[in-house]
């Protein structure tokens, strides 16, 4: 089974503390961010304190993924110098609008690794969408390096560039989710939701979550640890999901042993996608541990 | 790495250490540390930020940290940061020493 990315925890990249206690948590990636939440006095600070705690810290197996800066400027350059060294992270692209934002940014990942004998396409991308135009180009950026693992929805941006603002519901965001979710499962890799940032309206971060998981994304960006569990809640398959997909591959099973070619299960028809959804469900619920 | 003026990197938060770096001309490396922690780690602090120089070549500097507890890799980042802006130098060395 790949790798689960149920969610995704923001660690703003020069605060020493947030990075400390970001491995006690049972959250499946760690994202140090050095763009946003870092002020641009303290850039340099951010990018050595995460290339330092890559250096050293041992985050037991979680997926580590950095945000950098704007890879067309000496400062997301330098970012890039650093954390591609490292051979720890994943790199996240801000803002990406295009195709052409995510070469430009591998050419510099490729040059960095070539000239440090890194094996040429070893460092992960992912890549944020966070404007309109980022939105209508989420087929080409989806398939635009064979880096990426992800791209993820960023909606405070975005719902600015749409000159609206976040609802309870999300209404706004269903286009752009869509959008978002189609491109990634067309390209074959992950969909990453956005962050919901009341962190003390737990009702409405539930319903967020309940929405997305719905709509088929593998996961959320998250800000406070205290929202890892109602994702991990949302994501694990249920006791009655699992036994129907046990049903369903022990119909499989059967069939194929009597060589027969049409299934059936309670009197319903099992075809391809019923299978394929069940295996995925059993395959879950072992990646998260509740079936052996 | 020459430090050409002071400068200061980190913060006063927990998990932190606030590194004022300062030159020190022909007089080698003064360390000067307050630590919330500095009865069983000071000697180790000490060791992390003197360590930290040498391998940015820095020969000359007044050092004055003040840690809360900081991991080794905070104060190793602190210390470089503060270091990098002390000497003006904006081509940084990642993953080796410094020329």
């Amino acid at each position: 089974m790949k790798r689960l990315r149920r969610t995704m925890l923001f660690v703003p990249g020069n605060n020493p503390g947030m990075i400390k206690d970001a491995g006690i948590y049972e959250q499946d990636s760690i994202m140090f961010d050095l763009e946003d939440s870092v002020s641009v006095a303290e850039k340099d600070a951010a990018r050595f304190l995460v290339y330092q705690t890559l250096s050293t810290i041992d985050y037991n197996g979680k997926e580590l993924v950095v945000r950098i800066n704007d890879p067309t400027t000496k400062c997301g350059i330098d970012d890039l110098e650093s954390i591609v060294r490292t051979q720890k992270a994943i790199i996240r692209l801000p803002k990406t609008e295009s195709a052409q934002d995510v070469l430009i940014c591998e050419y510099e990942i490729e040059r960095i690794e070539r000239e440090n004998g890194i094996k040429v396409g070893s460092t992960g991308m992912m890549a944020a969408i966070e404007s309109a135009a980022g939105v209508l180009n989420a087929k080409e950026i989806a398939f635009s390096s064979k880096r990426l693992v992800g791209i993820a929805l960023g909606a405070e941006d975005y719902v600015t560039d749409l000159k609206t603002k976040r609802s309870p519901e999300g209404v706004e965001l269903l286009f752009g989710r869509s959008m978002i979710l189609l491109a990634a499962r067309a390209a074959g890799i992950d969909a990453i939701d956005t962050v919901y940032s009341d962190v003390n309206n737990e009702e409405g971060f539930r319903k967020e979550v309940e929405l997305i998981h719905q709509l088929g994304f593998d996961g959320k960006s998250i800000i406070n640890p205290r929202q890892i569990k109602t994702v991990h809640e949302i994501y694990t398959p249920s006791r009655k999901d699992i036994e129907k997909a046990l049903d369903i591959m022990d119909a499989i099973e059967e069939a194929h042993r009597k060589g027969s070619g049409v299934i059936a299960l309670n009197g319903k028809m099992i075809d391809k996608p019923v299978v394929a959804r069940a295996q995925r469900t059993l395959d879950l619920a072992r990646a998260v541990g509740v079936l052996k | 790495m020459k430090i050409q003026k002071t400068a200061v990197a980190g913060t006063m938060e927990s998990s932190d250490i606030m590194v004022t770096i300062a030159p020190n001309e022909g007089n080698g490396m003064e360390i000067d540390l307050d630590s919330t922690v500095e009865k069983q780690y000071g000697k180790i602090i000490r060791r992390t930020i003197e360590e930290t120089l040498k391998e940015l070549k820095v020969h000359d500097a007044r050092v004055h940290a003040v840690d809360k507890g900081a991991l080794d890799c905070a104060i190793q980042a602190r210390v470089k940061t503060a270091a990098y802006r002390a000497s003006g130098e904006q081509s940084y060395q990642w993953g080796g020493e410094a020329k």
